[in-house]
C-alpha cells in the first residue's frame, strides 16, 4: 500500500477535524521526520501499527529504528511530521504523559534502577504507582505481589527478587527491564532489541513472553536476531536510512531483492 | 544534584527568626506612628535615645508579621520551602542538571546576598540583625534558656532524623532512589521526575530554614555572610566527609568536622582553612562514600573475618 492510500486508510473514521479517527490504527505516523545536522535520521510518509498487531522492525545498524521509537515516545521531537496515538496527536507531548496514555518502552541498552531490589524496580512499574496517596505507603498490594511474583517467576528473576538490580547479569537486566514493561501492561508495547546479549534458549522464552502479550496488547518489537523474528512469526517492516523499504511476511521478505541487498544479504 | 542554595534558605530561616528577636529587643520605646516598636538597626544613624522615632520612619510591612513567633516559626521554615519550590520548579522542569544546576544554585544565593546587603530592603545591610534580648518572654543571656534552645535543637535533630528514614523508607524514597538512578526511564513509565525533585528540594529548604532559625537566636546574630558560598559548601563539606547518600553521614559530618574546627580554632586559628580543603580533597579521594562508608567497610570486614574464623 503506498502512502496516500493508508492515508485515506488512516482518515476514514475521522469523525472530527481535530480528532483523526482511527478504528483500526492504534499507532500512525505522517509524514514524519527526524534530522541531526542536515543529517536524515528518520524519513517516513505514512506507516502504522494496527490495534492487537505484533509488528516486527527491522533493519541495518543506523537505520532509525531507536530514532523511530524515540519519536513515538516523546524522547526526540520530530523535525517535520505528526504522530498519533487512538487518533490522538500525541507529537508535542511530554513523555511522562505519552507514557500515561499507554506507550511503554523498552530500551535498546536495558535501563533499570541500580540502586533498588529487582522487586523494587518492579513495584515502580505497577499501574496506578503514580497516585500521590500511594507515595506515603510501604510495599504494593496483594494481588499486586502476586502479579510480580508471577512474571519474575517466568523469566527466572524470582530468587533474585531481593538482589539489587546493579548485581544482576546481563541477561538478568534485561528480563527485569522486559518484565517492567510487561507489568506496566501499557496498550503499545516499544520493545528495542529484547534479544540483544541473550543466550538461544534465553531469546526463545522472550519470544514466548511477547507471543503470549500479543492477545491483548498491540506490540513493535525491533531486532537484529533473524532467528528471533521468525520465532515471531509475524509482519516486518524493513527501514534503511530512515525510510521503509519494503513490508510483508518474513517469506516475502527473503525473496526481496532490494532487502537482500540492503540487510539480509550482508 | 549538587546544591549551593542551602546556605540561602538556612539564612531565610535565620533573619526569619532574627526580625522575631529584633522585634523583641534592641532599643527601649522607640515607637512609629501606628505604634510599632522600630527593631534597632532599621536607624540610618543610631540615636539610643527614647520617644518617638525619628521623622517618617516606619516599621516596613514584611516585619509585621515577624512580630508573632507562631508565625515567625511557621515562614521561617515555609519561606525558604516555597522559594525552593519555585527554583526547583522553573529549574528541574527546564531539566537544569549537575554542574549546571550548581552554578545556578551558586547564582540565586549570591543574589540574595546582594539582595540582603543593600540598605534600603530594610533588612538592616550588611550589619545584619543583632542585640537580641528575649525569646518568647525568656532572657537569651540566661544559662538554663542556653541550655533549653540547645536542648530543642537536639530535638529537632533526632525529629528531622526520624521524618527523612520515614520518608526513605516509603514508596517516595524508592522513586526518589529512581530519580537519582536513571531519571530517563522514569518519564517513560509515566513518573514527572521534576515533581520529586521539587519536592526533597523544597523540603531541604524548610529543613534548612529550621537550621537557620535554631541557629540564630544561639549566635546572638544573623548578617548576610549566612547566605556566602563559604557557607553553601562548608554544608557540602559536612556531608562529603560524613557521607553522600547517607542520612547518619550528613549528621556525623556536620557533627564531626564542627569538632574538629573547634579544637582546632582554640589552638591553632590560622590552620582551619587548611585543614578543611585536605580534609575535603582527602575524604573526596581516598574514601568517597565517607565516614559513614569507611563505619560499614569496618563492620564488613569485622563481619568477614568472623564468618571466615568461624
Ligand atoms: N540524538 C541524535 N543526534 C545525532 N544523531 C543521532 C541521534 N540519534 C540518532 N542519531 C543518528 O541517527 C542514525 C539512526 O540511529 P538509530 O539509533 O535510530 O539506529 P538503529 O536503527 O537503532 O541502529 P542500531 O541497530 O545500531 O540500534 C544513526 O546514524 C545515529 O547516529
Ligand atoms: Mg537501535
Amino acid at each position: 500500500m503506498n502512502t496516500t492510500e493508508l492515508i485515506a486508510e488512516y482518515r476514514e473514521f475521522s469523525p472530527r477535524i481535530n480528532r483523526i479517527g482511527a478504528r483500526d490504527f492504534l499507532l500512525f505516523v505522517e509524514d514524519l521526520s527526524a534530522v541531526f545536522d542536515g543529517f536524515k535520521a528518520v524519513d517516513i510518509g505514512a506507516w502504522g501499527v494496527k490495534r492487537n498487531e505484533l509488528r516486527v522492525v527491522i533493519g541495518p545498524n543506523g537505520a532509525g529504528k531507536t530514532t523511530l521509537c524515540d519519536l513515538v515516545s516523546g524522547k526526540t521531537r520530530p523535525t517535520t511530521g505528526k504522530v498519533y496515538f487512538e487518533g490522538d496527536d500525541i507529537t508535542n507531548e511530554l513523555e511522562a504523559n505519552i507514557a500515561l496514555r499507554g506507550i511503554g518502552r523498552k530500551f535498546q541498552t536495558p535501563r533499570v534502577y541500580d540502586s533498588l531490589t529487582t522487586f523494587e524496580n518492579m513495584e515502580l512499574a505497577l499501574p496506578g504507582s503514580r497516585k500521590v496517596r500511594r507515595f506515603f505507603g510501604r510495599t504494593a498490594g496483594a494481588g499486586e505481589n502476586e502479579n510480580i511474583l508471577q512474571i519474575l517467576e517466568r523469566v527466572r528473576l524470582k530468587d533474585d527478587r531481593h538482589t539489587e538490580a546493579k548485581h544482576l547479569s546481563h541477561g538478568q537486566r534485561q528480563w527485569l527491564a522486559i518484565s517492567m514493561l510487561i507489568l506496566s501492561s501499557p496498550k503499545l508495547l516499544l520493545v528495542d532489541e529484547p534479544a540483544a546479549g541473550l543466550t538461544d534458549l534465553e531469546t526463545e522464552l522472550t519470544a514466548e513472553l511477547l507471543l503470549e502479550l500479543k492477545d491483548e496488547h498491540t506490540i513493535l518489537v525491533i531486532e537484529h536476531d533473524m532467528d528471533f523474528v521468525r520465532q515471531l512469526n509475524s509482519k516486518v517492516t524493513v527501514l534503511n536510512e530512515g525510510r521503509i523499504l519494503a513490508e510483508g511476511e518474513m517469506d516475502e521478505l527473503t525473496a526481496n531483492e532490494e532487502v537482500i541487498e540492503a540487510y539480509l544479504g550482508r | 544534584m549538587l546544591s549551593l542554595c542551602q546556605a540561602l534558605f538556612f539564612a531565610l530561616g535565620g533573619y526569619a527568626m532574627g526580625m522575631y528577636l529584633a522585634h523583641h529587643g534592641g532599643p527601649e520605646g522607640i515607637i512609629d506612628k501606628d505604634g510599632w516598636k522600630l527593631p534597632a538597626c532599621l536607624f540610618v544613624v543610631y540615636p539610643y535615645d527614647v520617644g518617638e522615632a525619628p521623622g517618617d520612619a516606619m516599621v516596613p510591612w514584611f516585619w509585621k508579621p515577624f512580630f508573632s513567633l507562631p508565625l515567625t516559626l511557621l515562614l521561617g521554615v515555609a519561606l525558604p520551602g516555597v522559594v525552593a519550590a519555585v527554583i526547583g520548579y522553573f529549574g528541574f522542569r527546564s531539566r537544569v542538571r549537575g554542574v549546571y544546576f550548581a552554578i545556578l544554585t551558586q547564582a540565586i544565593t549570591v543574589a540574595g546576598w546582594l539582595v540582603f546587603c543593600m540598605n534600603n530592603m530594610k533588612l538592616c545591610g550588611t550589619n545584619g540583625l543583632t542585640r537580641f534580648n528575649t525569646i518568647a518572654g525568656f532572657e537569651l543571656s540566661s544559662h538554663s534558656v542556653k541550655f533549653g534552645l540547645y536542648l530543642i535543637t537536639l530535638i529537632c535533630l533526632i525529629g528531622v532524623f526520624c521524618l527523612c528514614r520515614f520518608l526513605v523508607s516509603t514508596r517516595l524514597g524508592r522513586v526518589l532512589v529512581a530519580v537519582r538512578d536513571d531519571e530517563t526511564n522514569l518519564r517513560f513509565f509515566g513518573y514527572k521526575p521534576y515533581m520529586f525533585k521539587m519536592f526533597v528540594f523544597a523540603l531541604a529548604a524548610a529543613l534548612g530554614g529550621l537550621g537557620g532559625m535554631l541557629y540564630t537566636p544561639q549566635m546572638g546574630i544573623v548578617t548576610p555572610e549566612y547566605m556566602t558560598a563559604k557557607w553553601s559548601i562548608l554544608f557540602v563539606i559536612w556531608v562529603a566527609v560524613g557521607g553522600r547518600g547517607t542520612l547518619s553521614g550528613a549528621v556525623l559530618g556536620a557533627i564531626g568536622v564542627n569538632l574538629v574546627y573547634n579544637f582546632l580554632t582554640t589552638r591553632w586559628p590560622e590552620a582551619w582553612p587548611f585543614v578543611q580543603g585536605l580534609l575535603f580533597v582527602g575524604v573526596v579521594l581516598l574514601f568517597p562514600k565517607g565516614i559513614a562508608g569507611l563505619l560499614d567497610l569496618i563492620r564488613f570486614k569485622r563481619l568477614a573475618k568472623r564468618t571466615a574464623e568461624a
